[in-house]
């Protein structure tokens, strides 16, 4: 009996301690098998879906492309400088996020503004003045309402396009999608959320060790 | 003689309870524009102005100054119903932001949100009616 309920204690424990282990994060988007030829043999390798190259004009009308964030992790949204309704809120949150992570040179922000009529890089310097953000850690990005649709729906799986019927004439979701620096997917939040960015917070966090792992 | 005193003292307790009736209604209607003012503030205010009333840094100005909510309190109602995009002075800093209009919201509405405003994140306002909110959008410029 005594060995039994010594037996029952030492596996609590040990369950215990994996639940504190780290678990990776996902790899979201689509993904195609694909078959190789390797040694004579054929293997079925994941071809997982990644962001597609892209070119935008930011907040100091300096180009930013793709290659601007790689080998860093980043946060991705959309947004316009004018929108009342759930923008403020996302931004007030990501705030603090990019605060937290100020001077990290493996992280980066890119806020995609939807408003390309109105939400021109001079405009965009103004709301990120505003907002507390100097320097090109977090980008405000300006570029056509048809690349940004395309690469919010194809890229990041994010809803945004133009709608008369909306007040505002723009309807948006407010996620935040955290991308890894081999460009994959790999976590969306609603950015409205407080408990939701604290997660995504402990994400990234997850994300920088492991490829800081990946480099030893 | 011991019959007058009867009188007196019912009219008395009778005086009182209608004065404590007549304060309560008064305490009741502050109660409930202001938690109705709390609901309507989270639905049209609070994306901006935050759940504290901090604002957003340079973007949305604060609603804790206190010196500007009191002496501005007549002017809350024109710019809530109709907006503004004038420059002004809060907390010591400048802000000049197109505040959305919101001419959907009714005079009752419009007062709820003036009391709980006018009495949260420091401000100590007091009750604000109705009536004061017709008065003042009458003089919106």
């Amino acid at each position: 009996m005594r060995i039994l309920l010594s037996f029952f204690i030492i596996i609590l424990l040990f369950s215990a301690c994996n639940t504190k282990e780290q678990h990776s994060l996902p790899i979201l988007g689509n993904r195609e098998p694909v078959e190789k030829v390797v040694d004579g043999k054929t293997v079925t390798d994941t071809i997982y879906q990644t962001i597609e190259p892209f070119s935008y004009l930011n907040q100091d009308s300096i180009p930013v492309t793709e290659k601007d964030f790689d080998g860093k992790i980043y946060i991705a949204d959309f947004f316009f400088t004018s929108c009342n309704t759930i923008c403020p809120t996302m931004h007030r949150n990501l705030l603090g996020v990019y605060e937290q992570f100020k001077g990290n040179p493996e992280v980066k922000f890119l806020s995609h503004s939807i408003d390309s009529k109105y939400d021109i890089p001079s405009k965009l310097k103004k709301y990120a003045t505003k907002l507390g953000v100097e320097g090109d850690q977090w980008e405000f990005v300006h570029g056509s309402a048809d690349s940004i649709y395309n690469v919010s729906a194809k890229n990041y799986l994010v809803a945004a396009y133009a709608d008369d019927k909306e007040p505002q004439g723009l309807v948006h979701q407010g996620w935040f999608i955290l991308v890894d620096k081999d460009k994959h997917m790999r976590g969306a939040y609603d950015g409205t959320k407080e408990d939701q960015v604290e997660h995504m917070v402990a994400d990234m966090k997850i994300l920088l060790k492991e490829s800081q792992a990946d480099e030893k | 003689m011991r019959n007058r005193l009867l009188l007196f003292s019912f009219f008395i307790s009778a005086a009182l309870v209608v004065m404590q009736s007549c304060q309560n209604e008064q305490e009741i209607n502050y109660q409930r524009y202001f938690v109705n003012g709390k609901g309507l503030y989270e639905t049209n205010c609070q994306n901006c102005h935050s759940k504290d009333g901090s604002g957003l840094k340079g973007l949305y100005p604060p609603l804790t100054d206190t010196k500007f909510i009191t002496s501005n309190r007549n002017k809350l109602a024109c710019i809530i119903k109709y907006g503004m995009n004038a420059k002004i002075i809060v907390s010591g800093k400048e802000y000049q932001e197109q505040m959305p209009a919101k001419q959907e919201l009714s005079d009752i509405d419009i007062a709820q949100i003036i009391v709980y405003v006018s009495n949260s994140f420091g401000n100590k306002n007091g009750f604000y009616d109705t009536s004061d909110a017709n008065t003042d959008l009458k003089n919106c410029k």
